[in-house]
């Protein structure tokens, strides 16, 4: 199989960057995207040229790490899925295939695929967590969770923090990622004492860090690789006027 | 040197309390002028940053991922366990600790295995607390699972995503405290080496991985969190970054290493497809609930599954060990499918697979139940393989994944370098020699949360009085220098194969010869390849770049250079290991029907092997049960 990848390259965050056109011969339909990319990096270190920076670890879509704008689509052309978990066989010989790393203000590039997402870190610096010290536990089934409310909680809890919602929306919003940390934590009992202060913390977090609003196109449920669904932002601005009254 | 474990006298029941009893205290007061590095931000990372932040010590956590949230931990799947006996199935401490002391073919302290049991249930209290979303009953009770090795349901999950869960918790606790002030974060950082200051560790050398610069960072004392080294057979079921380089350099400066040989191949993972594969990706052991593993009684069959009748399906695993069936331990599991695929029996395209089959469990609990259960976990092997598992059986294949070896440590975690501590995957203490499913997330949990915060105050209590170091020392210096030199050395190759192509030579021989079974002869040809391989990487590998800036291709380099000297320890070790136990099964020793033969008069002891100027040193840490009699172990 060959293909020609278009990838950007930018040396550094001050660099302007552009598209470089790679062509690659000798994939088969079972590699995965990112080994596409370390068979093209090893061609491109035998030529004596600098590699392609792209991020990856666990390669098996849970670290969040990878990520890329493949043909203009967060992590390619099929839905709800991570950037390591798309595999050769969705191309066709002869392709082109057009990969930049994610567009965001919010989200600086470091090098070529990579960019800086630590605003996601600081969001959830904010409150995205239950104040209690190692050891204070109660016993575990001392508060019964009915299993519809679990349940709805780890749908929220799911979000592997790729920043795939935030790429593809076209205001840059971090909305979908800080509603389904809010619904998680605030949807337990574990976490109700502190629901106002968290939601209004992170909310405003998410703001000073310069994301976009959300003005609900759903583009981001459809890139989520968790399938984590837009209604967690209604719910988010419900607890957003929630803690308006009571917070 | 005579390695002393520090066990706590008292029955097994009360060491723990005997131990926390007698340990130093420190005043809260002077927690604060007390300093602490944490290299690793998993469960056992997070877990020893954010609580001995809670405690009151100064903390610095490096990771090298991009962000603490993406440590390996995150990738565990089925579960964790503990002994709450909420099933009311006759679990309890004891019975959990013998089974892992069994399940590591008693090959690991009673002491250790005991406390891990006994942490196991305020653990999950602990979660919970923390807002883990665990699976829960429809009255709201926490809900369990079976795993391999256990005739009990002792294992909490969160959907297929436990570890993800149980990291998300340790992550945001990280976090409250980077909040607070008392964690500083390093992402995007790698230790590069340890410094030690008059036998004692009190600081580490970093890579930048943004800009390349090498940064000195000095502490009271030193934890590391970082994880397991399967990656050394390059195809495993770790991230691509995980690495043994800190465990190395710590070993290199005098920390023995434990039991590096004891490496557990993960029986279901999907098999190898091309070359060029990078990674295994793993399919949770809790499939085994309720899938069935066969193969054909026909070998070279070229039926599509279905349409094999179920008088020709070989249910191998329920044959060889009825009590048991298809939740055998995983050595044992990885072995049986080994020996089928070996003798001809294997199916898919390249023949080196097992069917794992659901169709039973479909019709007994229906659709939904099962959609429940694993529902993520058949949607991740669709986006992978491209196949409905709901309709024909999953293809899995043995592949490399914990190691219960790593840096030695006695009962208070401490490694042989004073000050330096090892926690969660990259230390040898609980699994022995195989470890049993779900207990991988307790045990690093348990290491961070629970263990080191009460052993590490019984050595810092005795540094107040000390020079607190500083980076300016000659140590610093000369360790700094060393990397450096490390460095320019690896760029100044320049030779004609990329650093891939040495980790694919060096996964080869080390799958062939060091994996599922193991003999004198091939070890002894392992190592000279291996030494071969390492003179040809550093005679003609090609890194392209340079060292002052971002730069993926040196830092492969860097832990392939490691890799390559602790695959030779590991051949050492499983050389001069004369007996099977656990996930070292040595073919020269083994029972007709094939099972292991352990050598108990000869060899139930931990090794430890220290570091002499390019050689290995086997020192022994007898193993005495004083609670239980080591029996042959026995799934049939």
């Amino acid at each position: 199989m060959q293909v020609t990848f278009k990838i950007w390259r930018q040396e550094g965050p001050n660099d302007k960057g552009a598209i470089r056109a790679y062509e690659v011969d000798g994939l088969t339909e079972d590699m995965s995207f990112l080994e596409a990319l370390d068979h093209l990096n090893e061609l491109l270190v035998l030529k004596n040229e600098k590699v392609i920076a792209f991020e990856y670890d666990c390669r098996e879509g849970i670290c969040g790490q990878c990520g890329v704008f493949i043909n203009g689509r967060a992590h390619g052309p099929l839905d709800n899925m991570t950037t390591c978990q798309l595999h050769m066989r969705s191309f066709k010989d002869g392709d082109t295939i057009v990969i930049e790393p994610w567009r965001a203000a919010s989200f600086p590039v470091i090098k070529d695929l990579i960019v800086d997402r630590s605003a996601f870190d600081r969001i959830i610096e904010q409150g995205a967590f239950i104040s209690a010290k190692t050891g204070t536990a109660p016993e575990a089934n001392a508060i019964p969770i009915p299993k519809e409310v679990s349940d709805r909680a780890m749908d929220a809890a799911a979000c592997i923090g790729c920043g795939a919602c935030v790429a593809t929306c076209k205001n840059s919003s971090a909305a979908l990622f800080t509603s389904a940390k809010i619904n998680h934590l605030n949807g337990l009992p574990q976490g109700r004492a502190e629901e106002h202060k968290r939601v209004a913390e992170m909310t405003f977090q998410m703001e000073i860090e310069g994301f976009g609003s959300c003005t609900f196109t759903g583009a981001c449920e459809v890139e989520c690789p968790e399938g984590i669904s837009v209604i967690n932002i209604a719910e988010m601005n419900a607890r957003v006027t929630k803690a308006k009254f009571f917070g | 040197m005579k390695l002393d474990a520090k066990i706590p006298e008292g029955r097994l029941e009360d060491k723990w309390r005997n131990y926390q009893v007698k340990s130093q205290l420190i005043n809260p007061a002077n927690k604060k002028k007390l300093s602490v590095i944490v290299v690793g931000s998993g469960l056992a990372g997070a877990g020893a940053a954010s609580t001995l932040a809670e405690l009151g010590y100064d903390i610095k956590c490096f990771c090298y991922q991009d962000s603490a949230r993406r440590a390996h931990s995150v990738a565990a799947q089925g579960g964790i366990n503990a002994a709450k006996n909420y099933q009311h199935d006759g679990d309890s401490v004891w019975r959990m600790f013998y089974d892992t002391l069994k399940g590591g073919d008693f090959r690991s302290r009673e002491a250790n295995t005991y406390r891990l049991a006994e942490l196991s249930a305020p653990l999950i209290d602990h979660y919970v607390q923390q807002g883990v979303p665990f699976a829960r009953e429809y009255g709201g009770t926490l809900v369990n699972r079976s795993f391999g090795g256990v005739q009990v349901q002792r294992t909490f999950y969160a959907r297929g995503q436990t570890g993800q869960q149980l990291l998300m918790a340790a992550y945001s606790q990280l976090y409250k405290m980077v909040r607070a002030k008392k964690v500083e974060m390093f992402p995007r950082s790698e230790m590069l080496d340890l410094v030690v200051i008059d036998g004692k560790a009190k600081g580490i050398i970093v890579r930048d991985l943004v800009t390349g610069e090498l940064k000195r960072y000095a502490a009271d004392a030193v934890v590391l969190a970082t994880g397991g080294y399967s990656r050394v057979f390059r195809l495993s079921t770790l991230a691509i970054g995980c690495n043994g380089s800190a465990l190395w350099k710590a070993h290199k400066k005098g920390a023995f290493f434990g039991a590096p040989s004891f490496t557990q191949i993960h029986p279901t993972a999907l098999p190898q497809s091309s070359e060029a594969q990078s990674k295994l990706t793993l399919m949770s052991e809790s499939l085994r609930n309720d899938g069935r593993i066969w193969v054909p009684y026909q070998k070279e069959d070229t039926r599509r599954a279905n349409d094999i009748p179920e008088a020709e399906r070989d249910y191998y695993l329920e044959r060889r060990y009825p009590s048991f069936g298809n939740l055998a331990p995983r050595d044992i599991a990885s072995r049986a499918a080994k020996e089928r695929i070996d003798a001809g029996f294997g199916v898919g395209r390249l023949k080196n697979a097992v069917y794992l089959d659901f169709k039973h469990a479909i019709e007994r609990f229906g659709l939904e139940t099962i959609k429940d259960r694993y529902g993520n976990l058949f949607k991740m092997y669709r986006k992978i393989t491209g196949i409905d598992a709901y309709k024909e059986p999953m293809q899995i294949s043995p592949a490399a994944h914990f190691s219960m070896g790593g840096l030695w440590v006695d009962y208070e975690l401490m490694t042989t370098i004073p000050g330096l501590y090892a926690v969660g995957e990259c230390n040898f203490s609980d699994h022995g020699a195989n470890r049993l499913g779900a207990n991988s997330l307790l045990q690093a949990s348990v290491d961070g949360y629970f263990i080191l915060p009460n052993t590490i105050n019984n050595y810092l209590a005795n540094e107040m009085k000390a020079d607190h170091p500083t980076t300016d020392h000659p140590e610093f210096v000369k360790a700094a220098q060393e990397v450096k030199a490390i460095i320019d050395r690896v760029l100044a190759v320049n030779g004609t194969k990329t650093v891939d192509h040495f980790h694919r030579e060096l996964g080869k021989v080390m799958w062939q010869e060091c994996a599922m079974s193991r003999n004198k002869a091939g070890l002894v040809k392992a190592i000279a390849q291996i030494q071969g391989i390492r003179d040809a990487f550093w005679s003609d590998v090609k890194v392209t770049g340079d060292s002052s800036e971002l730069n993926t291709e040196l830092e492969k380099a860097l832990r392939l250079a490691d890799f390559i000297e602790l695959g030779m320890l590991m051949c050492t070790d499983a050389l001069e290991r004369d007996e099977s136990c656990g996930a070292h099964f040595r073919e020269e020793f083994q029972t007709e029907e094939g099972e292991a033969v352990r050598v108990d008069e000869a060899y139930s002891y931990v090794s430890a092997w220290e570091y002499t100027n390019g050689d290995f040193k086997l020192h022994k840490e007898a193993l005495e049960f004083e609670f239980v009699q080591p029996s042959v172990r026995s799934y049939k």
